[in-house]
């Protein structure tokens, strides 16, 4: 497949911060491709220095394998969906989708013909002539889409562009917006600090953390099996506990945590006796009273704290008896579990392939 | 962030600071050297141009020269506390006192005087006051007088003139600073038990302070550099500073001794400025916001 | 004390007379000279003589109404001439001022904002009065040199504009940029990801954002030159502007043909303050 849009080494510096470090990566054609990191990680500078509103300091950026560097961003091929939009407000909505083509200077009729088809595609026929202003909060979105869109860019950039609405229209257009990149089929590059829109949207999505990518995969991949501590935590939730290893064996381990529980879990590489570790363990990693006859699972005691009921995504918040620690565990709404009541001691379980174990202070 | 699309685009730089460049140095920096420069030049006995101090020895030796200075000075200074006091009831009226609905027609109203040239409305107090004017009219009518009297070109006329003229400058600071003041405020004070002066001495007055000083400042300066309303209200006598300064560029047609006097006054102005602003901590580029 | 607590009647109706009073005291002077436009009488003064638009249409020896004053007619086109291209020059810089201080990054930057509002603090005369001064040196200097007469350099009408356009400039600038203060700078990131250059970005997007603000100014730029009157008083050279006008006839005695100017103006400015108020309001 073609490489749409590849990133060498890039990096750059503000004054003393670096906001973005040696970063790489490639996008193949027609991909939905994510950056996931938390707010201050510098998944805004990346893009910017994508769009070329930001020139990097070092690295080199591509874009069907045409050097961008020093490149002024009116002359790209990409277009950028702004966080907040950026609509103008002193244009009507076919106003701000003709601008781009007026600025390449096409002609009236090739213009009116775009606008009106690019807007048949995001579904808002015959708004041509609509104020900004009168959109409500998902019209905006497609707009602002649409006005990129028409510009046939080779790669799409959008900042964050759900961040403003609220949850209800941004489930509705996470889906949406995954439909419409399959049906142009245009390469679009995402940035999040929500996880679940990039998992949810993505072909590939990248953790950024500090200014580095900490892993590229699947969302499968990323949620199952993360390659960095910080990956671990930040996809998904996860129970963490620090121990140390007491036996080893090939590529499975015996830990002993600090609140004196004994697990034993696979490891992805072979670790020695004596090192310390974090283990992770999702919540729903755990089954509630497991069967007495299933063998191969670490079990332990615990006592509800609290039931935090929250629908599917329902948990119970307990202790390990004996110890302070506080785990998550999956409550499923299946009614097979409405008998449990707060401080019930109840028996937990989990199979050893779901632990992931990473040696300590490795973040 | 910025920096770097701008060193793409530094004609845009180029395009943006020329027209400045041109306006502020050739009509207010060169204008402004060249006034200091010429008053320190005058002619000696000889009838040459030479450097020297005379148009401000002439200013120290003349009393009626640093009388008429100081004399305006201190009625600008009477003017800028006037129109304050007259001010600050009107403003806390309109922002706290009348309905809401009111207030932007009051508002409205208050302003629209201002709008009008400064000639037009002396012009008006004039025919109001003098002699033969229309306030006289109605006292002789009355019976309050047997014989009409000049009101016109007394020093407190002036002051009233030149009051109302800049009343503009003091109400509309005044009408922000007291609409950013919490009504809560007023009510807690209220009910802890402060009175209608402690609550004017303790509350509203320095919250208002940065509006009063901005004012203060903008009336105070355009008092001093007036022309035409002492001119006009003061009669031949107001001896108003501007007076001296068109006197000697006008009817004397001594350039340099009229600069001296102007440039005295640009330091007078100047000084009252710096110490208003160092008194009330402020800088000059929030007052003119 | 305020509107939400009780008040007392004695301080009710004392501030709501105060307040008759402040607006008595505003408003005197205008409405009678408007008023007395309209008196048949050969005097700005009472007693009441009947209502006549003489002083407005009147063309006789002893009465002549301003529609037929040569002289205050002229001095109103000047004015309005001057007023014209001050308001095109200030409008011009200060839009430009408002652009350098407000988007543009250079050294100096505070000292030249500094130099910008020195117009404020310096008084009108002392403006004219330096303009005035610098001008002649150049004339001088010129005329010395090349032998050249610059009529540019003489008190005038372009001297004149150049005088007033110092210190409205900066007035210009300011309310330009309070409201280029408030723009998203992301709307310009746009515009240029959509492939316009910084000519058009500034164009199509910026100059639009900023046009209410602009219009403003320039109705506030036409007024205070139209108005103007310290600095002009050293600039004016035969050409007088309608206040310099004006002031040399209230100074040497007046005639209601006076009143009937006024009239005018306060009407006509009036007018432009409510329809400037109303634009103003409408694009917050």
């Amino acid at each position: 497949m073609d490489i749409d849009l590849s990133a060498q080494n890039v990096t750059k510096v503000f004054e003393e911060f670096t906001a973005v470090d040696n970063v790489s990566f490639e996008v193949e054609n027609g991909r939905f491709f994510s950056i996931l990191g938390p707010s201050g990680c510098g998944k805004t500078t990346l893009l910017r220095m994508i769009a070329g509103l930001t020139e990097p300091t070092k690295g080199r950026i591509e874009i069907r394998g045409e050097n961008m560097i020093g490149i002024s961003p009116n002359k790209r091929p990409v277009n950028l969906i702004f966080q907040h939009l950026a609509l103008f407000p002193m244009m009507d909505v076919g106003e701000n989708i003709a601008f781009g083509l007026q600025r390449r200077g096409e002609g009236r009729e090739t213009i009116k013909r775009k606008v009106s088809a690019i807007l048949d595609s995001v579904d808002l026929s015959g708004f041509d002539k609509k104020k900004i202003e009168q959109l409500s909060g998902g019209q905006q979105q497609r707009v602002a889409i649409a006005r990129c869109l028409v510009l046939e860019p080779t790669v799409l950039l959008l900042d964050e562009p759900l961040g403003a609405l609220d949850l209800k229209l941004r489930e509705q257009m996470k889906v949406e917006l995954k439909k419409l990149q399959a049906k142009i089929g245009t390469t679009f590059v995402y940035i999040t600090h929500d996880q679940s829109e990039a998992m949810v949207m993505s072909d590939y999505v990248a953790v950024m953390h500090n200014g580095k990518f900490e892993q590229i995969d699947t969302p499968q991949n990323l949620y199952n099996k993360p390659q960095t501590p910080f990956v671990a935590q930040f996809v998904g939730d996860n129970n963490i506990w620090s121990g140390k290893i007491r036996k080893a064996e090939g590529l499975s381990a015996e830990i002993e945590t600090d609140d004196g529980s004994v697990f034993k879990t696979k490891v992805d590489k072979a670790l020695k006796p004596g090192l310390e570790v974090n283990l992770f363990l999702r919540p729903e990693a755990m089954v509630i009273e497991p069967d007495k006859c299933i063998e191969d699972l670490n079990r332990f005691e615990v006592i509800v704290k609290s039931i935090l009921f929250d629908g599917a995504n329902s948990r119970l918040l307990a202790n390990p008896v004996n110890a302070n620690t506080e785990i998550l565990i999956a409550l499923p709404q299946n009614r097979q579990y409405d008998y449990i009541q707060i401080n019930d001691k109840i028996e937990i379980g989990w199979n050893k392939k779901s632990g992931i174990c990473f040696k300590k202070n490795e973040d | 962030m910025k920096t770097e699309i701008k060193k793409q685009f530094r004609w845009g730089l180029l395009f943006f600071l020329t027209p400045v460049l041109l306006w502020l140095i050739l009509l207010i920096v060169l204008p402004q050297i060249d006034l200091f420069v010429m008053s320190f030049r005058s002619e000696n006995d000889a009838g040459e141009m030479v450097w020297s101090i005379t148009n401000y020895l002439n200013f120290f030796h003349e009393p009626i020269y640093w009388l008429t200075f100081v004399r305006t000075a201190t009625y600008s200074i009477l003017v800028a506390f006037f129109t304050f006091v007259i001010a600050l009831p009107v403003a806390f009226y309109i922002t706290k006192v009348v309905k809401p609905r009111f207030q932007g027609s009051l508002t409205l109203l208050l302003l629209l005087p201002f709008w009008v040239s400064e000639m037009v409305r002396v012009y008006g107090w004039m025919i109001l006051l003098r002699e033969s004017g229309v306030i006289n009219h109605f006292l002789l009518k009355l019976g309050l007088m047997t014989e009409p009297i000049e009101m016109l070109y007394r020093d407190s006329t002036m002051i009233l003139g030149l009051v109302y003229t800049s009343m503009l400058f003091m109400v509309v600071p005044l009408i922000s600073v007291l609409d950013s003041l919490d009504d809560s405020l007023i009510e807690a004070a209220y009910d802890l038990g402060a009175n209608m002066w402690s609550i004017l001495f303790k509350i509203i007055i320095p919250h208002a302070t940065p509006g009063i000083v901005s004012g203060s400042i903008v009336v105070f300066m355009l008092t001093l550099g007036n022309y035409l309303t002492p001119n006009l209200m003061g009669g031949k006598n107001s001896l108003w500073f501007t007076e001296q300064i068109y006197n000697q560029f006008i009817a004397s047609f001594n350039w340099n001794q009229g600069s001296a006097f102007g440039f005295l006054l640009l330091f007078l102005s100047s000084l009252v400025i710096w110490i208003g602003l160092k008194l009330s901590r402020q800088t000059l580029s929030k007052v003119v916001q | 004390m305020i509107r939400s607590l009780p008040q007392s009647k004695g301080y009710a109706i004392g501030f709501k007379l105060y307040v008759l009073a402040y607006f008595t005291f505003l408003f005197a002077p205008l409405l009678v000279t408007c008023i007395l436009a309209f008196n048949d009488s050969q005097f700005p003064s009472l007693p009441w003589k009947g209502f006549t638009l003489g002083w407005f249409t009147a063309n006789l020896p002893e009465r002549v109404g301003i529609f037929h004053d040569q002289i205050n007619l002229d001095s109103i086109w000047i004015s309005i001439q001057t007023a014209f291209f001050v308001t095109l020059l200030s409008v011009f810089v200060g839009t430009c001022a408002a652009f350098l201080f407000e988007q543009e990054d250079f050294r100096l930057r505070q000292l030249l904002y500094f130099l910008m509002l020195a117009p404020l603090v310096i008084p009108g005369v002392i403006l004219g009065i330096s303009i005035l001064m610098f001008s002649t040196t150049l004339g001088i200097y010129f005329e010395e040199k090349w032998n050249l007469d610059v009529g540019l350099f003489r008190p005038g009408f372009w001297l004149v504009v150049l005088g007033q356009f110092s210190f409205i400039s900066t007035l210009v600038t300011l309310v330009v940029s309070a409201r280029l203060k408030k723009f998203d700078r992301t709307l310009e990131e746009a515009a240029m990801n959509l492939g316009a250059n910084r000519f058009e970005v500034i164009w199509h997007i910026t100059l639009k954002y900023l046009r209410p603000a602009i219009i403003a100014a320039g109705a506030v730029a036409f007024l205070m030159s139209f108005e103007n009157f310290n600095t002009t008083l050293f600039l004016v050279g035969s050409e007088a502007t309608l206040p310099i006008n004006l002031y040399l006839q209230v100074r040497d005695g007046s005639t209601p043909v006076i009143n009937a100017i006024s009239f005018l103006l306060i009407v006509g400015t009036s007018m432009a303050a409510l329809v400037n108020l109303y634009f103003s309001k409408k694009e917050v």
